[in-house]
């Protein structure tokens, strides 16, 4: 009976962030797009997609000849793509990203899960695969998937300062997505990007950051301290820093991006003021794109 | 006190805190500001990165100057400082504090008497004793010194006088001063012999210092009244500046009330110290003229009384044989007109014409008998006050009035004949005259060597002869006799009138006796010899400010003390009344002039406007404050808690140390904010009548007659507002509306006044009894009648029937029937011109110039235009589309009647024929 009981009440803690954030995704979501869509490119699947002439190498059978019946030339029916494809999310769960810098604003670590699960729920209508990079959830289908997910992340509280991306689930050929703040050693994000894709990943880099980190507003005598307070540093004149901090976060976004460049992936900068849907929708788009 | 300048510390070792300033300044700067905590994760990017500068940060100079300069003035103002302070004194024998006490001192008493309060305050609170002694009055013996306390309690009783204080008394006083003593003198800026002696020897006692008032002395002397002119003449004591003071003339009016007959300015030219001023004054003004005064000052140097110098009696003569022509000296009169002309009024005429102008006096020169009637009239006259005086004459002699029995209008009986001594057929030499009695009205008079009588009448020996015989020759033969009758007397010289007889009336005694037998009434008859062996008793009296009271039951004062004129303590200013007529003595004669005071230069002459010391030290601890309170905001922004992250915080506290800690909530009255909602927009405004269900529909119907011009016209009124009639002001608004209840209140009076001015400067009132009977303006109806009193202390115009070519049927839309909810054509404006003609090609007559200040109906407007919050209309007008068309009606009338409030007559301009001739053919 107990056991039950603590079943069920352990569910329902289990369940208890799953609705808001749920609804909050569908709802982000339905910004985007409203029922299903395919994935706009021809390829495999049901759905017609164009027609397009015959070139040599094309198999006779696929010949349409209703269409070329009409006209000089023989047109093939293309039809689109709409293979499921696997795609690999990681959220940085480490301390700094539960920074907010005004009570109005969410908190970094909040607009990473909700963009992760508003992305997953698109995915998962549109019939994709979603999973999270660690091993624990490889890339499933199905509305139980964005479950577990919505469950996966919503206990993600790690205790260290900065993370560094986890690559150990991610399958080869598979898309992946990776939302930190990047702010910890931009080293260990290099590599593990690096080693995704000579497995043949590509995917987005999703950089959220606070107004205030992006803006540095401090001025006069002021101790500085991480949010685990494992890092701190006191100044005199906290004004005078201002430039040379600026300049070193745009050169970690110099950084992500040309990596991103060599790489193939996306990258993108967004900030917890902006409206979340911008964010879901280029992180949208850039899953489509490919660049083998 | 330490004083430096015009400054004096109270606490002046607290100063020495400002040297502690420098040591302040140097710790403040070399103590930076303490750090402030923030979670930040981006400090991973920080890391490495070291400040510009190696020294710490530093507070900047000037919000270590702003810190510095706050505690400086905190530590002056805590050091007390004092603007102009009153230098203490540091006596500490006794004080004496010394008063002229004289009418001069009058104008200002009271501000002396503070004065004096203060410095006996100020010597109670050093420990001093003190008295106060007044001139005019010195105490016998020692001087009475207690303490400070107890003279404050016996102050009120101190007084001026009218008098200026004895020089001997005060010589003997002074002499008597013992002991040594702190003196200040409140001199009453004029100066006297005395004062230098007595500011010797007080300054042998112990230090002086004199108070003088600035302002100068002024007083007026006595009246002169020459050729027909009262002339007035002010002094003032010190010269300076042109000054301008009024001079009332103060005497009863003719039912007897004290009233200002009479006023003029004198003005002093700058450096003058007399002006003049002239008043002519109708004689019968000026016989009421009982004092001059100079207004605003309240002394007795600026009150003068007038007495019967400013009357001229009124003397009729009548004499008995016509003139022989040619011969003026010996005309009977010619020697009274001679001696009365100057001071007297002079009639002539008929015995009935003289009585109807009843004068002071009649003269009877000569005249033997009279009419029953006139005899009559004559003791009638007698008898209410008036003087009879008969000269004796041939005609006298011959006549047989008064042998037998004393004639009424005789004093005596007469023996037949007379009698005639020295002349050419007679033996003996001229008769002289005896010395006068005491009981004669004459007493006192020197008689000259050369008055000798010729001849006389003589009289009957009688048991009242010696009572009756005022002036006697030598040998006791009455020659002047006199009877009273009533309230006047009869008085008759036993000589002519003229110099037949004798040469009584080519002296100067004859004047004389004239002037004492109040026939003339001469200002000049004021010498000693005039006044010699006369009684006077004070009648009325006049105090040191000015004051005229009646005396009571004084002394009486000989008459050679009286012509001295030196009011003193046994002759106090005043009106003495004679036998038979008044002398006024008042403090200034003819020739004072008030000379100011000097005093040597080694005295300190205080005047009243002290200088008040100002304490500094509330307001050096409000700059303290308010630097303090700029500090704090400084140093948050310095430590970037303004502008950084949570700073609303900051920001608050500061904005709410700025707001100034004493801010009186200035409440800015409701009449400011009535009076701002109702002319920021057109308002409509209804009255409100104390039924709330009537204002709401009032309202509501303003409502939406302005929600109608809004959508419609360019007139865009707001919210209406409910007006009270008795508390607001109704100038604001263009209309307003009034609906009519039975029980309403009737308005004020100021109400009325405000409703009338109201219309006169072009408002407009619509009067709605809301019963569409409304069958007069008579009213027939209960609301009718209510209307007729509540509109009766109105100014209301003529009223008329619109007629149908009245201005308001144009104004905005076209329309021939006013309803609201109910259609009834009676609908009263003002008036128009009786001979408004139509002028050819015009559709329509000029009527009126102006808005109709009154429009009475009774058709309900407010219904019909009521809207509710909603937008509903509230009421129900007609039935079906009808209704709704009566509806758009009563809503087009709205609008007319507004525009027409708003824009007057404008409609009736011929630049507006042509499109109106196309509506109306249409």
């Amino acid at each position: 009976m107990s056991e039950a009981a603590d079943l069920r009440s352990h569910a329902e803690d289990l369940a208890g962030p799953l609705p808001p954030l749920l609804a909050a995704a569908d709802h982000l979501a339905s910004t985007v797009l409203l029922g299903e869509h395919g994935r706009r490119r021809a390829g495999l699947g049901d759905e017609f997609w164009q027609y397009r002439q015959a070139m040599p190498g094309d198999e006779a059978r696929m010949i349409d000849w209703r269409r070329s019946g009409r006209s000089d030339v023989h047109f093939v029916r293309e039809k689109e793509w709409q293979a499921a494809q696997s795609v690999l999310l990681w959220i940085d769960g480490a301390q700094s990203m539960g920074f907010s810098s005004s009570p109005k604003l969410q908190s970094k670590s909040e607009r990473a899960r909700l963009l992760a699960l508003a992305l997953s729920s698109l995915l998962i209508r549109g019939g994709e695969r979603v999973g999270l990079t660690s091993s624990e959830m490889p890339p499933r289908s199905g509305e139980l998937q964005l479950m577990r997910l919505a469950g996966a992340l919503a206990d993600t509280a790690g205790q260290e300062d900065y993370g560094t991306p986890e690559v150990r689930g991610v399958l080869p050929h598979s898309r992946a997505v990776f939302v930190s703040d990047f702010l910890g050693d931009i080293s260990g994000a290099e590599a593990a990007i690096t080693k995704v894709t000579d497995r043949g990943v590509s995917g987005a880099i999703l950089h959220i950051l606070d107004p205030q980190e992006e803006a540095f507003p401090f001025d006069g005598r002021t101790i500085f301290e991480s949010m685990g307070r494992s890092v701190s540093h006191e100044t005199m004149k906290a004004g005078d820093l201002r430039s040379r901090y600026l300049e070193r976060l745009g050169e970690r976004k110099d950084r992500l991006s040309s990596l991103a460049r060599a790489t193939g992936w996306q990258y993108d900068c967004h900030h917890t003021d902006t409206p979340a849907s911008a964010a879901l929708l280029w992180l949208y788009r850039s899953l489509e794109r490919v660049q083998h | 006190m330490w004083t430096l300048g015009p400054i004096g510390f109270t606490a002046p070792w607290l100063l020495a805190g400002l040297l502690a300033l420098p040591i302040l300044w140097i710790l403040l700067r070399a103590v930076p500001p303490a750090p402030i905590r923030r979670r930040f994760p981006g400090v991973a990017l920080l890391l490495g990165l070291s400040d510009d500068e190696n020294e710490t940060d530093k507070t900047p100079w000037w919000l270590l100057l702003l810190r510095a300069l706050a505690i400086a003035a905190a530590i002056i103002g805590f050091a007390g400082p004092i603007l102009n302070p009153k230098p203490e004194r540091d006596g500490t024998g006794p004080l004496l504090v010394l008063l002229d006490g004289t009418w001069a001192d009058a104008r200002d008493w009271q501000t002396r008497m503070t004065r004096t309060e203060a410095l006996l305050e100020e010597a109670s609170r050093a420990g001093r004793t003190a008295a106060v002694v007044v001139l005019n009055d010195p105490p016998q013996g020692d001087l009475p010194f207690q303490a400070a306390d107890a003279w404050v309690q016996r102050l009120p009783s101190l007084e001026p006088k009218p008098w200026a204080p004895d020089a001997d008394a005060l010589a003997s006083w002074t002499d008597a001063l013992e002991g040594s003593f702190d003196v200040f003198w409140m001199s009453d800026g004029l100066a006297y012999p005395w004062r230098e002696d007595l500011l010797g020897s007080l300054e042998d006692r112990g230090g002086v210092t004199v108070f003088e008032s600035p302002r100068p002395v002024v007083a007026l002397r006595p009246a002169v009244f020459a050729d027909g002119i009262v002339t007035v003449t002010a002094v003032r004591s010190r010269t300076g500046e042109s000054g301008e003071h009024t001079i009332n003339a103060h005497g009863p009016d003719p039912a007897g009330i004290p009233r200002i007959l009479a006023s003029g300015s004198v003005t002093f030219g700058a450096g003058d110290a007399e002006a003049e001023i002239d008043l002519s004054l109708p004689p019968e003004v000026r016989n009421r003229v009982s004092r001059f005064e100079i207004g605003g000052a309240r002394s007795a140097g600026t009150v003068t009384l007038a007495d019967d110098g400013l009357r001229r009696r009124e003397v009729a003569l009548i004499s008995g044989s016509e003139d022989r022509e040619g011969l003026v000296l010996l005309s009977p009169t010619h020697y009274l007109e001679q001696a009365l002309e100057p001071t007297a009024e002079l009639i002539e005429g008929t015995l009935t014409d003289v009585l109807l102008a009843n004068p002071d006096v009649i003269v009877l020169a000569d005249v033997a008998t009279l009419a029953e009637g006139e005899t009559e009239e004559v003791l009638e006259w007698v008898r209410e006050g008036g003087l009879l005086l008969r000269f004796a004459g041939p005609r006298l002699a011959a006549s047989d009035v008064s042998r037998t029995v004393e004639d009424p209008l005789l004093p005596v009986r007469l023996r037949a004949g007379g009698r005639s001594v020295g002349g050419a057929m007679s033996w003996g030499e001229p008769k002289v005259l005896r010395p006068f009695s005491d009981t004669s009205p004459f007493f006192g008079l020197s008689i000259p060597q050369d008055v000798t009588v010729s001849a006389q009448v003589m009289a009957q020996p009688d048991p009242t002869l010696s009572e009756r015989a005022i002036a006697s020759l030598a040998d006791g033969t009455p020659l002047v006799t006199r009877k009273r009758e009533g309230q006047g007397q009869i008085v008759l010289f036993h000589v002519t009138a003229n110099a037949e007889w004798s040469t009584l009336p080519l002296s100067g005694l004859f004047v004389q006796m004239l002037d004492r037998l109040a026939v003339s009434s001469r200002a000049e008859g004021r010498s000693a010899e005039d006044l010699a062996g006369t009684t006077w008793v004070p009648d009325q009296i006049l105090d040191a400010f000015g004051v005229v009271s009646d005396a009571g039951a004084l002394p009486g004062v000989a008459g050679d003390v009286l012509a001295e004129a030196e009011p003193g303590p046994d002759l106090p200013p005043g009106l003495y009344a004679g036998e038979e007529r008044r002398i006024a003595l008042n403090v200034t004669d003819a020739e004072t002039t008030l000379t100011p005071a000097v005093w040597p230069s080694r005295i300190p002459v205080e005047g009243f406007a002290v200088v008040q010391e100002t304490l500094l030290k509330g307001t050096l601890l409000s700059i303290a404050l308010g630097l303090l309170l700029i500090d704090i905001i400084a140093s948050l922004w310095l430590s970037g808690r303004l502008t950084g992250p949570r700073s609303a915080v900051s920001a608050a506290l500061a904005l709410a140390l700025l707001v100034p800690q004493t801010h009186p909530a200035a409440a800015q009255g409701e009449d400011e904010i009535f009076a701002i909602e109702a002319t920021a927009e057109v308002v409509l405004a209804h009255v409100v009548t104390g039924d709330s269900r009537l204002d709401e529909v009032a309202h509501a119907g303003l409502r939406g007659i302005s929600q109608t011009l809004f959508q419609r016209t360019a007139v865009e009124p707001a919210e209406p507002i409910a007006v009270d009639l008795e508390t607001d002001e109704i100038a604001f608004f263009p209309f307003l509306y009034w609906p009519i209840t039975q029980d309403q209140p009737i308005p004020s009076d100021e109400a009325y006044a405000k409703l009338n001015r109201y219309l006169r400067t072009g408002g407009m009132i619509l009067f709605d009894t809301r019963d569409a009977d409304v069958a007069q303006f008579g009213g027939s109806s209960p609301n009718g009648r209510k209307l007729q009193l509540l509109a009766a202390p109105l100014d209301i115009p003529p009223l008329e029937p619109i007629p149908p070519d009245h201005v308001l049927t144009r104004t905005f839309y076209l329309i021939q029937d006013f309803p609201g909810r109910h259609i009834s054509s009676d609908v009263w404006v003002e008036a128009s011109r009786q001979d408004a003609e139509r002028v050819e090609g015009m559709p329509f007559r000029n009527l009126n110039d102006n808005v109709t200040p009154i429009v009475i109906g009774g058709n309900d407007w407010a219904s019909a235009w009521a809207i509710d919050e909603r937008g509903n209309r509230m009421f129900p007008v007609g039935r079906g589309f009808a209704g709704e068309r009566q509806r758009e009606i009563a809503l087009r009338f709205g609008v007319n009647l507004v525009m027409h409030v708003l824009t007057g007559n404008y409609k009736s301009d011929q630049v507006h024929v042509p499109a109106l001739l196309d509506r109306l053919g249409q």
